[in-house]
């Protein structure tokens, strides 16, 4: 059972969400509808995991991100889960980008960015949640199929076959060899062939757990890339 | 091809050729804007008619017929308005003096109304009216009252009063006796026929003997009337330049209609990316939140339902299948009305953004030092997307590149891709859509497009913080 805060300004959704979570065994120690009140119930209720909109009164622009970073920057890696509207690299790059600068504020230990749209999807929402309060990383496939787009062409990742795509996909959820081969409905072992071939072909060396996350997403947004997303800092 | 350009400058005469004069169709209308005054026709007549023309045309006799009936009016109206003034000064004292004195202000008004119909007797241009239309009984008299006093054409028509009482009527008088003088002269041979045995006088103290003594004083009347002529001519002429300086509709320069056309298009392009936001908003904040809450149901449901009916769970499932797709249509939908990321981030992440979903491989390198004005933003934005749509759609780019500057104030945008060029501006809305956009900003944009390529778009927008 997790200690959930949760900041939510849409009333329907904070609602719904509450339900889910309570449903899946979690207790929501506070549900909240702006960035202030959600420093405010953290400080006050120390949470296991912060689950946060990206976009919250009274700007309605990104104040549930930068709250939650803000937060993890008080709150020794506290962590936390962003829920978008709509996949902008521009947010997942200002929320992990502390993960590719060394010593950034607690690295991208127990950070996700997912989706809204994946709630729907309880049990894989409520899993997601999990590993990011264990301290994992959470990459909505979305932005890591938007990067997989771009860096498909003409490099080294074109050469992935379908099933290794799906595989690195999965990976950048922070999913472990063996829940991504029960995703597939794959042995863990063809999951460890799949890996290793997909670290051969980029070039990584092979890591483990969220390391192994950032090196697909540093090497994602990597070097070279034609669509950096640090331009608007 | 190469070397086409649309350049939008906000400023462009030809954009008010249209008229505004308004009242009614006149046959030679009084054209708005100083420089080109119409001339006046008597003055013309009497500078470019020969002499015999000028003198055997009606406009003489015009003229008389204006300038007495002018002094016919001229002078009880100076009268009513020394009344008008004395009285209502005696009786300020009680309200009624009040009453006389705004009387006397608006004297001017019917003056005016009677002066620009008398005009026609020796000008062909009609004069509008220049107050604002209304009529008393419809706005009451207060209102009416109201409204008068404050538009200045009521005090510049009072001013013309004045004049048409202190100068202009007794000039008329002093033509006419000038006239009726060369009358006399011309009849001196047969007055002195008529008259005699009585002395008739032209000259103090010297009898005309007989009446062929009296022809001179006839030829000196035959050039009196001419000078009369030319002098009632002279005369009407300036009262009718006097009429069109005060009693005609001054018009706004050109430069101050061509500025408030420009502010004006500028609001209405504000308006529309105001309403374009909102919507954005409400599709954000209403169907978006709904259809997530949906989906959410859903799951939740098909939880609940674990494994007791597969039938069901496979409705459910694609129930929020459905459920997602519509999710992801709005997205897009959204996307192409007002991005979030651009209004979040700016517009270089929300060229990103365009540059990472873009089947051809895109280099972004925009660099700005700060957020740039709302407009300037979205039109940079969309500028940016409909040249990388037409890089997609048309020319076989295999590479494009995309540099944003802010240099002196101003963005520069540049486009390039590798493609095979012969872009033209002309054909499709697409980029003569984006030319009227940016030229609402006082912006550019050139298009160079050789055919064999590359396309290159230049776009320019001046952004004062």
């Amino acid at each position: 059972m997790l200690r959930i805060v949760l900041a939510e300004d849409a009333v329907l959704l904070r609602a719904g969400l509450v339900e889910l979570l309570t449903r899946g065994g979690h207790e929501v120690r506070a549900a909240v509808g702006d960035a202030d009140a959600l420093a405010r119930a953290v400080d006050a209720e120390r949470p296991d995991v912060v689950i946060t909109d990206v976009r919250m009164p009274p700007g309605f622009r990104d104040e549930g991100l930068r709250a939650a970073l803000e937060l993890r920057a008080r709150h020794d890696r506290l962590p936390v889960l962003v829920l978008s509207q709509y996949v902008a690299t521009a947010y997942a790059t200002q929320l992990l980008g502390g993960g590719s600068a060394p010593g950034g504020p607690g690295g991208v230990a127990g950070l996700g960015y997912l989706l809204k749209d994946r709630v729907g999807e309880v049990a894989e929402f409520l899993d997601a949640l999990c590993r990011v309060a264990g301290g994992g990383t959470v990459i909505d496939p979305e932005v890591v199929r938007v990067l997989l787009v771009q860096q498909t062409r003409g490099r080294p990742l074109s050469r992935l076959t379908p099933r290794e795509r799906e595989v690195l996909a999965l990976m950048a959820q922070g999913l472990n060899n063996q829940a991504i081969a029960h995703r597939l409905t794959v042995t863990e072992a063809s999951v460890v062939k799949h890996s290793g071939n997909i670290f051969m072909k980029l070039e990584l060396d092979p890591a483990e757990g969220n390391r192994r996350v950032l090196a697909v997403l540093a090497h994602l947004r990597g070097e070279g890339s034609p669509g950096r997303t640090d331009a608007d800092t | 091809m190469s070397g086409e350009a649309i350049s939008g400058d906000a400023v462009s005469g030809d954009a008010v050729s249209g008229d505004a004069v308004s009242g009614e169709q006149p046959a030679k209308p009084l054209p708005p804007g100083e420089p080109a005054d119409p001339q006046v026709t008597l003055w013309t007549a009497l500078r470019h008619r020969p002499p015999p023309r000028f003198l055997l045309s009606p406009l003489p006799p015009r003229a008389y017929c204006f300038l007495l009936s002018g002094a016919f009016l001229g002078l009880p109206v100076l009268l009513v308005l020394a009344l008008l003034i004395a009285a209502g000064l005696l009786l300020s004292v009680l309200g009624a003096g009040l009453v006389l004195l705004t009387g006397a202000a608006l004297l001017g008004v019917p003056v005016a109304r009677i002066e620009r119909r008398r005009l026609r007797l020796v000008e062909p241009v009609v004069l509008p009216d220049p107050h604002r239309a209304m009529r008393v009984r419809d706005a009451g008299v207060r209102v009416w009252v109201r409204i008068r006093l404050r538009e200045r054409a009521t005090w510049r028509e009072l001013g013309y009063a004045v004049l048409l009482g202190v100068v202009f009527a007794p000039a008329g008088i002093g033509v006419t006796l000038l006239l009726a003088l060369a009358g006399i002269l011309v009849a001196t041979p047969v007055l002195v026929w008529a008259l005699a045995p009585e002395p008739v006088m032209v000259l103090p103290g010297q009898a005309i003997p007989d009446p062929l003594a009296a022809v001179p004083f006839s030829a000196a009347g035959v050039v009196g009337f001419v000078v009369v002529a030319y002098l009632a001519g002279l005369l009407a002429g300036a009262q009718v330049k006097t009429a069109w300086f005060l009693l005609a509709p001054r018009e706004e320069p050109l430069s101050r209609r061509v500025l408030e056309l420009t502010r004006s298009r500028v609001r209405l392009a504000d308006a529309f990316e105001a309403e374009r936001r909102r919507i954005e908003r409400d599709l954000h904040d209403g169907a978006q939140q709904q259809l997530v809450a949906l989906t959410m149901t859903l799951g939740l449901a098909e939880l609940e339902l674990g494994d007791g009916s597969p039938a069901a769970a496979a409705l459910l499932a694609r129930g929020r299948g459905e459920a997602r797709h519509a999710l992801e249509q709005l997205r897009e939908l959204v996307r192409g009305i007002h991005p979030r990321v651009l209004t979040d981030h700016g517009v270089a992440a929300a060229v990103t953004e365009v540059a990472l979903r873009h089947p051809v491989p895109v280099a972004v390198d925009i660099d700005l030092p700060r957020r740039l004005p709302d407009a300037v933003e979205t039109t940079a934005y969309f500028t940016v997307t409909e040249a990388l749509a037409n890089a997609a759609r048309h020319s076989g780019a295999s590479h494009v590149t995309v540099v944003g500057r802010l240099e002196r104030e101003r963005l520069r945008l540049v486009i390039t891709d590798d493609g095979c060029g012969g872009a033209d501006p002309d054909a499709g809305t697409g980029l003569s859509g984006l030319a009227d956009r940016l030229a609402i900003l006082r912006g550019r944009l050139v298009v160079s497009s050789p055919v064999g390529g590359p396309t290159e778009l230049r776009v320019e927008v001046p952004c004062a913080a």
